[in-house]
């Protein structure tokens, strides 16, 4: 029998009384293995306000390039302590941020390597479903070959890489209007 | 390693991001075109949760505090299926919703109602090993809202799922049979598929209802399916 799926509902504006208990901001205990990374982020509106009751998540794969999940079966090493799921509440200037590792690369379409990405998914008020994008990590050459970032055009590739600011790595979303992010139809 | 992606969403069932009648919408939807995402390895995995995590009272939003919270007792319940009529079995549903008054237990709600100090209202659920949930609470209050002129929101619990891959998140609300503010809610009414919407509606349910406790609410929950290949079909 085929069912259809049900109707995407906006999170609302009171997301923090169901979803604050797991706000995982920093997703690699000691011991995990990869280079750390440090992402702080805002999130903007068609106006350049600060968002402040976005929900950010975050999902990706150890510094192996293997995901804690049963169906990848790559023959790659898996971190118990490392889930790579991150969630973060935007605070009152629409800022977000992970203190995680950078993934190591994971197959792609046909098998072809994609680049070290976070897959990330927001949810706010004003957002009937959830957007969905990726970001990249910047200076690394196996951007050039990946295939997702192939699929954007070029002009707008570089919404979607960090930037290294000292020890940190930049990375804001902009929903609409200039510099409007890259998001995916998924 | 090949995974079969999810299907895409059936037409007129999914809401679009710039929808005016909600007026959030107009300046936070994307204005560029999206990119169709291929669902690789990244898309069909998504986190596991386990019962470390979810234990089993956090499912009473009833016995969170000292004394009962007022309002009505209701058991919410229903399974989570995907598209392919296959139960999702140990994903985190996390649901959260007003007080029977129609308030929030938020900084941001400015309503008049009272807060109740035995009410958070906030529970969450592991669903068994054939997809099923259950939540005990209170039947939440309706509430006015700034959207447009007199505008009331209907009683509603709102639910976030995982799934077992990315693609299958979903974030919704779950409704009441009879609310009559159901047709002037710019959000229930976000999609043109009348089924679609209707589907967001709980049932009464005799069957789970508790004699002289709680009144049973039923709802079951569609996350989306994967392509199926001629040859799974045969297995």
């Amino acid at each position: 029998m085929s069912l259809r799926a049900s109707t995407s509902q906006t999170i609302g504006p009171y997301l923090r009384i169901g979803l604050e208990w797991m706000q995982i901001e920093d997703l690699a205990p000691k011991g995990v293995a990869g280079e750390r990374v440090s992402i702080r982020g805002r999130v903007f509106d068609a106006d350049g306000k600060p968002v402040n009751d976005a929900a950010v998540e975050l999902w990706q794969a150890n510094s192996h390039g293997r995901y804690a999940h049963p169906d990848d079966k790559q023959d790659k090493p898996v971190e118990a302590t490392f889930r790579g799921y991150g969630r973060s509440l935007s605070d009152d200037n629409g800022a977000f941020r992970f203190n995680t590792i950078k993934p190591g690369r994971v197959p792609g379409p046909g098998g072809k390597l994609q680049a070290p990405h976070l897959s990330i998914t927001i949810f706010m008020r004003g957002l009937l479903k959830q957007l969905q994008t990726r970001m990249y990590f910047p200076d690394d050459a196996a951007n050039a070959e990946d295939p997702v970032l192939a699929l954007v055009p070029a002009e707008r590739r570089s919404t979607l890489i960090a930037r290294r600011s000292g020890d940190t790595l930049e990375w804001s979303i902009v929903l609409q209007g200039d510099n409007e992010t890259v998001f995916f139809d998924f | 390693m090949t995974l079969a992606p999810y299907r895409r969403p059936y037409w007129n069932t999914q809401p679009e991001y710039l929808f005016p009648k909600y007026a959030s919408t107009v300046k936070r939807a994307p204005s560029q075109p999206l990119i169709a995402l291929p669902h690789t390895l990244s898309e069909v995995t998504a986190p596991v949760f386990g019962h470390d995590e979810v234990k089993p009272g956090d499912a009473d939003l009833t016995r969170q505090h000292k004394g009962e919270p007022q309002g009505e007792r209701i058991v919410v319940s229903g399974r989570v299926l995907d598209e392919n009529s296959r139960p999702v079995p140990n994903i985190l549903v996390e649901i959260w919703q007003a007080n029977a008054g129609g308030r929030y237990n938020h900084r941001v709600d400015q309503h008049d109602a009272p807060i109740d100090p035995n009410f958070t209202g906030a529970g969450r659920f592991l669903t068994d090993k054939d997809g099923h949930y259950r939540f005990m609470t209170i039947r939440p209050g309706e509430y006015p809202w700034r959207n447009h002129h007199n505008a009331w929101r209907p009683a509603h619990i709102h639910f976030s799922l995982f799934g077992q891959g990315l693609m299958q998140r979903l974030i919704t609300q779950m409704y009441f049979p009879g609310d009559p503010l159901l047709d002037y809610d710019p959000m229930f009414t976000c999609v043109a598929d009348e089924k679609a919407r209707n589907r967001l509606v709980s049932t009464f349910d005799w069957e789970t209802t508790l004699p002289e406790y709680a009144l049973g609410y039923r709802w079951d929950i569609v996350l989306r399916g994967r392509e199926e290949t001629p040859r799974e079909k045969r297995r």
